[in-house]
């Protein structure tokens, strides 16, 4: 919101700079975003009239323009074209310095010496347009010479552009903020002049309101207004309209809108002439009515929203014949629109509930200046002093105004004022210190509330203008920050508290933190790809598969959740190929989602209005993948990493079984489980991505090996599914070992893993078991190959005996035999 | 009357699905698809002859030849997919690896470092920070229904407050109960009510996770990005309580130069709401452009949990009081290493992954 500093000082004496303004602005949480200077590096400019246009010989785009500034001709190079002999424009004379510290010197193009320059509106700093030259005869009776700012009888003013917070309705004014900085700052809250009906004629012989949704209309007055003449408002309306970043259109719109800008309340002016029977109703919105609004736009009304909540509720203003006029205070239609010839008007100033037209803007897609003010709460108090105000502000062009007396004035149902009982301590123990009865009185009465102390504490009653403060116990925290907010927050104190409970991480977030460190040092670089991504994308891996879908995706190929991370690190990795560094490793440690269709655990919770609703969501399922993209790995060096990674997670005995039917994604002939010995579960799958998928997701790549490292975390920070290794410490036998190696003929059914499990257990003597050699060849039996381990006899109380090694060996052949394995 | 130069239509047409099915791998379906459908097949020979017909007969005979092609068409098809998929067995059946035969101890691992992620290694210094604090660490789930991650948090439905999150909405269930979640904060809510349910209250925890909003890709925001939340609920606390957390973190991980400050907002959830600024850590508040002159940085949000989110979670307001906080990861990895574009973050380029350690 756009707030002008000289208005500001209509309301409150600011001696203050600038800089300190924003400090104390910011401090109160209103939160300056900009501040413009107007006017600014406009004493140089004068007026000039265009006396002369014509062309400068090969040069099409700028024209030479003899004007007279009161000095005599003057010869000015000029590019824009929206003016004409005898049109009055502003000239920047050499040496001026425009807005910004432009320094206008004399020129020479094409030959010829430009002596200044003409300006637009918004190289003065004066608006955003820039279609032309700013032309006087538009707005002022020009004469030559004369300086710009007594010329359109400007100020220079300083403008906030100030953010306002959604629980201030009362700040999106004028006066509001003035408010704010008069108690900041303990000054005096100086208030405008205000009109009285003047015409002894009742309102009510002329025209008539009534309401007829009590629930969305809570106050609605008219006001009659006769003998208006529609023109130009004078100039510092006009100003004020701009400084705020509003067009100026015509005196009574203006007024309209310079008093919501300025009081909060907003009004709508209808010419009488058009409103049949004179009447302003305020009622629902049936189904099937439309309305086309002032912006050309025909609207359904009562027409169900998608939102949560949303019945379609419209207010609407009707008139005699129960047409609908506009949508109550969002937008007017165009048949009641002030024109040149109104000289009837009925002015309405309302209370509508925030809600309805917070819903009725949001499904409409329609925001207004109006409907901004009127969804945070306009004050209901407030409709007929507005009214009153603006009669003030359009009297100054049209003095014989008559105001009927006896306006409207109709009531629905307006929120109730609570009464915040703050308790004796309550403050000091939001805010950790305890403020003087006193100063709270002079923070709160100077916000308007009104303040009853007590034995039991303090009573408070917020003003009208306050609709965001609550009852109860929230009431007490709404009044307490506005206690804190004047005070400012800067001037609490700080305390860093303590607990006796000690911090830290759980196990399964030390796991995680333990996975990342084992990936990086096994050389992976982390990676962050899409959660969200193609349903293509999502169709090569899980074709057919029930998908989790965003309604409202930026874009179609960010509308899925993903189900795996192998699309997203395999698309990472071909763009690093791309790029020519494809020569890495990639892991990611995230999530990854199923439809609660498509998963036998999907995620209860609950949810809907009241979170009455018993809800299954997606099931959300971390996971560790690591593609492997150097050019020496294949399924071959996955498997290694894992079982590095296996390793320093302790863990005890996970075995590397080949899948029948691979994982969606995975090699079909190139993948294992990862099976945890002793309590069956998968830990995830290990092989490389199947080269089809690479193939479509990067043609060049279909053939290349891509290992892949696939990890539920899920189940890995399990400890009822996962098998460690004991903690403790075992120290090395003093005595030596002996070693052996045995190579089984083993048929291609007996594992390698399970092999070397029944070897390690077979005998006490053995201290480990290590594969070292795979062989296969036509010289051995059809379906069997030959494992060669390697293995390590010892004992902790003595040096072993040639014989007790022997013995031993043959226990291990006797082991293999029962497992159909052959010493070879 | 000439004879048609479609006579021999339906024999030409068997005999070139019989060629079809005679292919017997891909490389020949390749070699003869310009016989049998391209340009100097016997088909687009036919196609030139019919010039000379009357036009009715030029029709009817097109739409014959059209159809001939059609399903000579269909079976090449058919067979190149046959095929394919012989070729890909194939090629699998040869590719066979058994994995549980890999001899781990004969690879040879080749020295090349990898590098954590920059997000997730400032998630881990930020928790770090919390920690020694006295801090847990808590996690939450990324789709969330509207309970959690608006209502619950004293946004009703239909709240003109859910417009200042840009919602991705999951196609689930009535419309709008289902989010992928704007905030860390429906953390707080599981949290509180599982303390409720378990009577373990207090809380002290930091909730870091990914978040989602609908907002266009830039230099400074992605629409998935990084929170950490932090939630207190205990025994007489308050809001200087909150001003000396957010002040003690922002020494610990900024430096010892760098403070906060804090300055009234609206946050449906708390209230007294602040946001919370730091020290430019570019200029150190001198004033550049990058604090667009002022020497402060907007960082996050916070306040003292509002007595509606209370209610909604069943926490005694009169016996516990507490405070939230939140604010970007992904920002402070962004100020902390002057990370000119966000979007680097997920483009994964490994020339910029290998720069942290
Ligand atoms: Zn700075």
């Amino acid at each position: 919101m756009k707030i002008s500093l000289l208005w500001l000082r209509e309301f409150v004496e600011l001696s203050e700079s600038t800089e300190e303004l924003r400090a104390v602005l910011d401090d109160l949480g209103l939160v300056v975003e900009g501040i413009e200077h107007v006017g600014e590096g406009l004493g140089d400019v004068i007026v000039a009239r265009i006396d002369e246009i014509r062309a400068i010989e090969g040069a099409d785009r700028v024209r030479l323009v003899v004007v007279d500034a009161g000095d005599g001709p003057l010869e000015i190079v000029c590019g824009a074209t929206n003016f004409a002999v005898g049109n009055h424009v502003p000239l920047a004379p050499v040496g001026a310095i425009l807005p910004g510290g432009f320094v206008i010197a004399e020129r020479k193009m094409r030959g010829v010496t430009s002596n200044g320059m003409l300006c637009s509106s918004r190289e003065l700093g004066l608006s955003d347009d820039h279609e032309g030259l700013m032309i006087l005869d538009d707005l002022i009776s020009p004469k030559v010479g004369e300086g710009l700012l007594e010329a359109l009888s400007l100020t220079p003013d300083v403008v906030f552009d100030l953010s306002v917070e959604g629980n201030r309705p009362d700040a999106w004014s004028v006066a509001g903020v003035a408010r704010d900085l008069a108690t900041r700052l303990g000054r005096r809250l100086k208030s405008p002049a205000f009109a009285e009906p003047n015409a002894p004629e009742s309102s009510a012989t002329f025209a008539s309101a009534g309401i007829d949704a009590p629930d969305l209309c809570g106050r609605l007055t008219v006001s009659v207004l006769r003998g208006v003449k529609v023109g130009p408002s004078p100039a510092w309306i006009a100003q004020r309209l701009q400084t705020a970043g509003m067009r100026p259109i015509s005196n009574v719109v203006d007024a309209s809108n310079l008093v919501m800008l300025e009081l909060g309340q907003p009004t709508h002016p209808y010419d009488a002439a058009f409103v049949a029977g004179r009447t302003l109703r305020a009622r629902r919105a049936r189904s099937g009515e439309i309305l086309t609004t002032l912006d050309g736009v025909q609207r359904q009304l009562a027409k169900a929203g998608r939102g949560l909540g949303d019945t379609g509720e419209d207010c609407v203003i009707v008139d005699g014949d129960d047409q609908v006029l506009g949508l109550a205070g969002i937008m007017g239609g165009a048949s009641s629109e002030i024109s040149r010839s109104t000289t009837d008007v009925l002015l309405e100033a309302a209370f509508f509930d925030p809600m309805t037209v917070a819903r009725s803007s949001k499904r409409h897609s329609l925001r207004s200046e109006a409907s901004i003010r009127f969804e945070r709460g306009v004050d209901p108090e407030l409709a007929l002093r507005a009214a009153a105000r603006f009669v003030e502000v359009l009297r100054e062009s049209v003095p014989d105004l008559q105001w009927l007396s006896s306006p409207l004035d109709v009531w629905g149902v307006t929120p109730q004022r609570p009464s915040v009982q703050l308790r004796e301590g309550d403050i000091e123990r939001a805010l950790g210190v305890a403020l003087a009865d006193a100063e709270v009185s002079r923070i709160l009465e100077g916000l308007g509330f009104e303040v009853r102390l007590d034995v039991e504490g303090i009573f408070v009653v917020p003003p009208t203008s306050r609709l965001d403060i609550r009852s109860g116990a929230a009431g007490r925290a709404d009044v307490i920050e506005e206690i804190a907010r004047l005070y400012s927050y800067y001037r609490l104190p700080r305390r860093t508290p303590s607990w006796p409970e000690p911090g830290g991480l759980s196990d399964r977030q030390g796991l995680r933190r333990h996975v990342r460190d084992v990936i990086v040092d096994l050389g992976a670089l982390e990676a962050w790809t899409p959660t969200l991504g193609s349903d293509a994308d999502f169709e090569l891996v899980h074709p057919g598969v029930e998908r989790v879908r965003v309604t409202n995706p930026l874009a179609s190929e960010e509308s899925v959740l993903r189900a795996t991370m192998t699309t997203g690190l395999a698309r990472a990795w071909a763009k690093n190929v791309e790029r020519g560094v494809g020569d890495v490793i990639l892991g990611e440690i995230g999530m990854v989602f199923s439809h609660p269709l498509a998963t036998k655990t999907p995620r209860a919770t609950k949810g809907g209005v009241g979170g009455l609703l018993a809800l299954n969501l997606p099931l959300e399922n971390e996971r560790l993948t690591v593609v492997l993209g150097r050019s020496e790995d294949s399924a071959t060096t996955a498997v290694a990493f894992w079982s590095v990674l296996a390793d320093r997670l302790g863990l005890a005995d996970v075995v590397v079984r080949n899948d029948e039917v691979a994982p969606p994604g995975f090699h079909p002939t190139r993948s294992a489980s990862l099976v945890d010995r002793e309590t069956g579960a998968t830990l995830g799958h290990v092989g490389e991505v199947d080269g089809d998928l690479l193939g479509k997701l990067a043609p060049t790549l279909q053939t290349q090996r891509l290992g892949i490292v696939d990890i539920d975390f899920d189940v890995l920070a399990d400890a009822a599914l996962v098998t460690r290794k004991s903690h403790l410490a075992q120290v090395p036998s003093r005595f030596p070992s002996a070693i052996i190696d045995l190579a089984f003929i083993t048929p291609t059914n007996v594992h390698a893993q399970d092999l070397a499990h029944a070897l390690r257990t077979a005998s006490e003597l053995v201290e480990d078991v290590e594969l070292f050699d795979v062989y296969s060849d036509g010289n051995l039996p059809e379906g069997t190959r030959s494992l060669a381990f390697n293995i390590r006899f010892s004992s902790s109380e003595r040096t072993l005996s040639e014989g007790e090694v022997a013995g031993a060996r043959e226990v291990l052949i006797a082991t293999g035999k029962r497992l159909g394995v052959v010493l070879r | 009357m000439t004879t048609s130069p479609l006579a021999n239509l339906a024999i030409q047409t068997a005999e070139l699905l019989e060629a079809v099915k005679a292919l017997s791998s891909l490389e020949a379906l390749r070699e003869a698809e310009p016989l049998i459908i391209g340009k100097r097949s016997i088909l687009s020979t036919l196609q030139k002859s019919l010039g000379g017909l009357e036009p009715d007969d030029r029709r009817e005979a097109g739409a014959q030849l059209q159809q001939a092609r059609r399903t000579v068409e269909a079976a090449l098809e058919l067979r190149r997919d046959q095929l394919a998929l012989g070729a890909r067995a194939e090629r699998l059946a040869s590719d066979r690896l058994d994995l549980g035969d890999v001899v781990v101890g004969a690879i040879r691992w080749p020295a090349s470092s990898g590098h954590p992620g920059l997000v997730a290694s400032t998630q881990r210094e930020l928790e770090d920070v919390f920690v020694a604090m006295g801090f847990t660490v808590s996690d939450g789930p990324e789709v969330e229904s509207d309970w959690y991650n608006f209502e619950a948090l004293n946004i009703p439905p239909a709240h003109p407050a859910r417009g200042m999150w840009d919602t991705f909405y999951v196609e689930m269930g009535e419309p709008e109960t289902v989010v992928l979640r704007t905030h860390t904060s429906p953390t707080q809510i599981h949290l509180m009510e599982s303390a409720v349910a378990s009577n373990s209250l207090p809380i002290h925890s930091v909730m870091p996770g990914r978040c989602y909003r609908r907002d266009t890709p830039d230099a400074r925001h992605l629409a998935t990005f990084h929170q950490i939340e932090g939630l207190v609920v205990d025994r007489g606390i308050t809001f200087a309580d909150l001003a000396g957390v957010i002040e003690t973190f922002t020494r610990k991980y900024f430096g010892p130069d760098i403070s906060a400050r804090l300055r009234p907002a609206y946050f449906p959830f708390t209230e007294p709401s602040a946001e919370f600024e730091i020290t430019c850590t570019i200029c150190r508040g001198e004033g550049c452009r990058t604090c667009s002159h002022t020497g402060w940085i907007e960082l996050g949000g916070c306040g003292m949990l509002d007595p509606a989110v209370f209610e909604a979670v069943g926490v005694d307001g009169d016996e516990w009081s507490g405070f939230a906080f939140g604010f970007g990861i992904d920002r402070c990895a962004q100020m902390r290493y002057q990370v000119a574009d966000m979007r680097a973050l997920i483009e994964n380029d490994v020339r910029f992954l290998r720069q942290f350690s």
